[in-house]
């Protein structure tokens, strides 16, 4: 039988072909907590007299959510990771390091794996062609102590990209539209699967982008195959040897399948406060933003800071609208500084902080006040999200927001590429 | 097994920081203080007017976004005795069942804030007390309704030690 991604990958771990609906037991490879959903889950754990991690050295607990500490209690929560993993021998992921799903990428998901984490956008290490997906705290604390979990195999959503993307649209403008074409329940219990000669083209960063929300359209996981761009990407981490090459079969079944033309799309923007409510640029500009931030697991990469910089270099930020940028790991930190970027951003006017979620969470680093509105490169515009129900945030690529943080307004950023 | 109670209606696209709001992040070790400020962002009266045994009545993609189990875990400790909506989001619906609170996809269009319902988990059925009128939904998926019927996830680990859920 023909297997779509999602199929194969599952179908491997439990030594036979399944199908779509079928409930399987499965190993898992990689599991993944962080410090909102860790501690609940380590409790569950200790309720169960299962203080144990089956794989340690692909258990990790990350501290990002609120990296370093704003308040007393989520010190002591910080703490319980710790002692956890002290206990175990997990990899603990301290406050200095990143967004858990930019460290998985870089660090320890690899193609055909099943990654589970307390995260709904785990799912981003699908790009790396591994069933990455997020699930709540006792599931993957169980996972965790045992190795194991239950999925039910997705039906696949396949995603056929053709084209090049114009100058100033990107793939969050694709991934954006996806989800406003499709709505944020549109591939609800599905795993997406990206392909097509658009998808082949993309880098690795630009696949990322789009495997990470696909939790946004409701997606159980959002893969890709793994292919050369993958092997070089895995080579560059010092991963070389945890590449497998891995592609559905041609005459896989898909519950349904959209084809985007990326030469035809123009930036996208989501307005307050769901995902799915996008509008092109044309519709959006003008809006006043008093915040803009670029940063998390969604657009926080290197090329993005790049994209970035290659619009602020030279130029500030409009008076009254605040920038801050957030690198997505401590490599992506080194790498910007490095390439100077993170000089170029605080010469426009930037409050470059440390690698993490940032302002994203509404947890510290950049809450709204009332009525103020955000332009920002993350994942979700939720009311609420950003540490404030009164607040306003719409979401775009990296190139809007510096263009928007330099006019103090959404706008759109082919008016600065030469 | 009947359970009764009033219903609260709340719109489509309730996200997980409307139930368990990220500026409360440092309470999610600290549960029932967290339970007072359930579903705050979508209605800032309910946490306090709510009684135990009322029911969250809401439309199309429950539970949007996070993983944080913490969303299902208050809306149950408040003392909600289920929640229906038109369609869940994948992640809370699991999380749901994980912590033991009944979740039921049903048309919830014809109800209003404050009928009376009573839901027969066993049969399958919503009754609308205040209207006369009575709605069926269709059976949790088995493996489902294994870790609902022992208690949530926690409790079949205690009583099993492993996944036992043929």
């Amino acid at each position: 039988m023909a297997s779509t991604l999602a199929e194969k990958i599952i179908g491997a771990h439990v030594g036979r072909e399944v199908k779509p609906g079928e409930i399987v037991v499965t190993g898992v490879d990689v599991t993944a907590l962080q410090d909102g959903t860790g501690p609940l889950a380590l409790q569950q754990l200790e309720e169960l007299g299962l203080v144990r991690a089956e794989r340690p050295e692909k258990t990790i607990l990350f501290i990002d959510h609120a990296a370093p500490s704003p308040r007393k209690e989520l010190s002591n929560a910080h703490m319980s990771l710790r002692a956890f993993a002290a206990q175990t021998g997990a990899v603990l992921s301290e406050i200095s390091e990143g967004v858990c799903h930019q460290r998985l990428v870089e660090s320890f998901a690899s193609p055909g794996d099943i990654l589970i984490g307390a995260d709904s956008h785990t799912c981003t290490s699908g790009a790396l062609a591994a069933f990455a997906t997020g699930m709540g705290s006792t599931d993957v604390g169980i996972g965790i102590a045992t190795g194991k979990t239950w999925l039910k195999v997705p039906e696949t959503m396949r995603v056929e990209i053709t084209g090049a993307f114009g100058p100033g649209v990107y793939a969050k403008d694709l991934i954006l539209h996806l989800i406003g074409m499709i709505g944020a329940d549109g591939a609800t219990y599905m795993a997406l699967e990206f392909g097509g000669p658009g998808a082949d083209a993309m880098s690795m960063p630009e696949r990322f982008t789009l495997s990470n929300m696909a939790v946004e359209a409701g997606g159980k996981t959002g893969l890709f195959a793994a292919d050369e761009k993958t092997r070089a990407y895995l080579e560059i981490q010092g991963r070389g040897g945890d590449y497998q090459e891995l592609a559905p079969d041609a005459d896989a079944v898909y519950v349904r399948s959209i084809e985007i033309d990326a030469s035809t799309l123009e930036p996208v923007v989501s307005a307050p406060h769901t995902v799915d409510n996008t509008l092109t640029i044309s519709a959006a500009q003008g809006t006043k933003v008093d915040q803009v931030f670029i940063g998390t697991c969604t657009n926080g990469r290197l090329e993005d800071l790049r994209i970035a910089a290659d619009i602020l270099k030279g130029r500030e930020r409009k008076p009254g609208t605040r920038l801050i940028v957030t690198p997505a790991s401590r490599t992506v930190y080194m790498q910007a500084a490095d390439e100077g970027l993170l000089k170029t951003f605080a010469e426009a006017g930037a409050l470059v902080t440390g690698p993490g979620c940032g302002a994203c969470v509404g947890v510290h680093g950049g809450i709204l006040g009332d009525g103020e509105v955000c332009l920002a490169t993350q994942n979700r515009n939720f009311q609420g999200r950003m540490g404030n129900a009164e607040a306003f945030i719409y979401l775009a690529s990296p190139a809007t927001a510096a263009a928007s943080a330099i006019k103090g307004e959404i706008t759109d950023p082919r008016e600065f590429l030469s | 097994m009947i359970l009764k109670g009033k219903a609260w209606i709340f719109g489509d696209s309730i996200s997980t920081d409307h139930i368990a709001p990220g500026r409360y992040f440092h309470l999610r070790t600290n549960l029932p203080e967290l339970a007072k400020h359930v579903l705050e962002d979508a209605n800032p009266d309910f946490a306090a007017q709510m009684e135990p045994g009322d029911f969250v009545v809401a439309g199309r993609n429950f539970g949007l976004g996070s993983s944080r189990e913490h969303a299902p875990r208050i809306i149950k400790l408040a003392g909600v005795n289920a929640v229906m909506a038109q369609s869940f989001a994948r992640i809370f619906f699991r999380n749901s069942i994980n912590v033991g609170l009944p979740v039921l996809e049903i048309d919830t269009s014809g109800i209003e804030q404050g009928d009376e319902l009573a839901v027969d988990l066993e049969a399958g059925t919503v009754t609308n007390v205040t209207k006369g009128t009575s709605v069926e939904f269709a059976p949790l998926p088995p493996v489902m309704v294994k870790i609902l019927g022992d208690g949530g996830l926690v409790e079949h680990f205690k009583k099993y030690g492993e996944f036992k859920l043929e």
